[in-house]
């Protein structure tokens, strides 16, 4: 950490990112941003994706359009926000204020063995998010700029993009339930209340 | 195509009905988000939806964005529904696993190409591999045929993608939709 060219460690991100998380919905995307978020703790207000890669931007954009009083953090990697690159376009139409999109860029596909992905080869996503038309984006390299960005995240002042250079480091997996109804139901009761298992 | 008609001394069809009534039937099941990729045959229900205040109309790029995005808007309590076309239906397969394997409803209402009377051999594939493709992923799938049942097709799809929590597809057939012919079009 006394080395301001290192690279920012993973699960000191989200920690920070989910710090005092207070009433903030958490979708987290398939793989290790999953078991980061789940590191930091289980918690009803997580939805972690087991699956269902590229779309965890756009479960954020609905959820937000959904509870426009409730800030919405969506938690997920390089590969799996390049895979449906073109959901920047849809949300930055939309651009929900409650919306925040935290990209863990270690620049591979962890789980499948650490190839590259295009951002090894200097594929700028927040740029791309800036080009949509996400006026807040930016690429965050220091814990300063990763306390900003849960401070935007928590304030929900409009739709906030960040890519996050990360360290290529594979860590013990920690795992919710895996479950989709159970996920879906706590959630949803959750969110919405007891109400929520009658419909 | 009522020009088409008109210059063969044809009288020109009249405007379906079906449009204005599936908005009804979508407005009375709750639908508040709209996801879509636009189709020609979905055009008309497109603006009423687009000139409804209490419904957001999402531009997709691609139509699982669509799939995730409805997810997401159940995990906040509220209903959405896909605009798609048959082509399209490809671009959801994987993303229906979040639907399917969460018991979260999604409705989509699919306008068909690669069907009855379609002339571009390139919309045979999908078009004739849509139901089976959703089928495969476990989505329930209607199609209807006939124009006066449209209408009860969307409101019994919405019914069971809402009480039962499933993925539910209503295929509009070219048989409703009418088929194009750009070639016709082309020799004028």
């Amino acid at each position: 950490m006394n080395n301001p060219n290192a690279l920012l460690h993973r699960r000191d991100v989200v920690n920070e990112l989910l710090r005092d998380r207070a009433d903030l919905l958490v979708i987290a995307g398939l793989g290790a941003p999953n078991w980061d978020v789940s590191a930091a703790g289980d918690h009803p207000n997580n939805f972690p994706l087991w699956g269902a890669m590229g779309g965890a931007s756009m479960i954020g954009l609905g959820l937000a359009l959904a509870q426009p009083k409730r800030k919405v953090l969506v938690v997920t990697g390089d590969g799996e926000m390049l895979m449906n690159i073109g959901s920047l376009a849809s949300i930055a139409v939309e651009v929900p204020k409650n919306l925040t999109i935290a990209v863990l860029d270690n620049e591979r596909f962890g789980e499948t063995g650490m190839q590259k992905t295009p951002t090894a080869s200097g594929v700028d996503l927040a740029a791309i998010a800036t080009a949509c038309g996400i006026r807040t984006s930016r690429i965050v390299r220091t814990m300063a700029e990763v306390t900003e960005l849960r401070d935007l995240a928590h304030e929900g002042r409009g739709t906030a993009f960040a890519q996050i250079k990360i360290n290529p480091e594979a860590l013990v997996f920690v795992m919710p339930p895996a479950d989709g109804v159970i996920l879906t139901s706590r959630f949803r009761q959750s969110v919405l209340g007891d109400e929520a298992l009658f419909n | 195509m009522a020009e088409a008609a008109k210059s063969r001394g044809e009288a020109p069809a009249a405007l379906p009905t079906w449009p204005d009534e599936i908005y009804h039937v979508l407005k009375d099941a709750g639908i508040r988000q709209v996801a879509m990729v636009p189709d020609a045959g979905h055009s008309r229900l497109i603006r009423s939806f687009e000139a409804d205040p209490e419904t957001r109309v999402v531009t997709l790029t691609t139509e699982e964005e669509g799939v995730a995005m409805l997810a997401g808007a159940w995990l906040g309590g509220e209903r959405g529904v896909l605009l798609l076309q048959s082509s399209g239906v490809g671009n959801c397969i994987n993303m229906l696993s979040l639907p399917v394997i969460c018991h979260m409803p999604l409705l989509m209402i699919v306008t068909m190409r690669g069907d009855w009377g379609e002339f571009n051999p390139w919309q045979i594939p999908m078009g004739q591999g849509t139901r089976p493709s959703l089928e495969a992923m476990g989505v329930i799938v209607n199609k209807v045929d006939e124009p006066h049942l449209v209408a009860s097709a969307v409101q019994g799809a919405a019914h069971l993608a809402f009480n039962t929590w499933k993925p539910v597809a209503v295929l509009l057939g070219q048989r409703v939709l009418g088929a194009k012919n750009f070639k016709e079009l082309a020799r004028k």
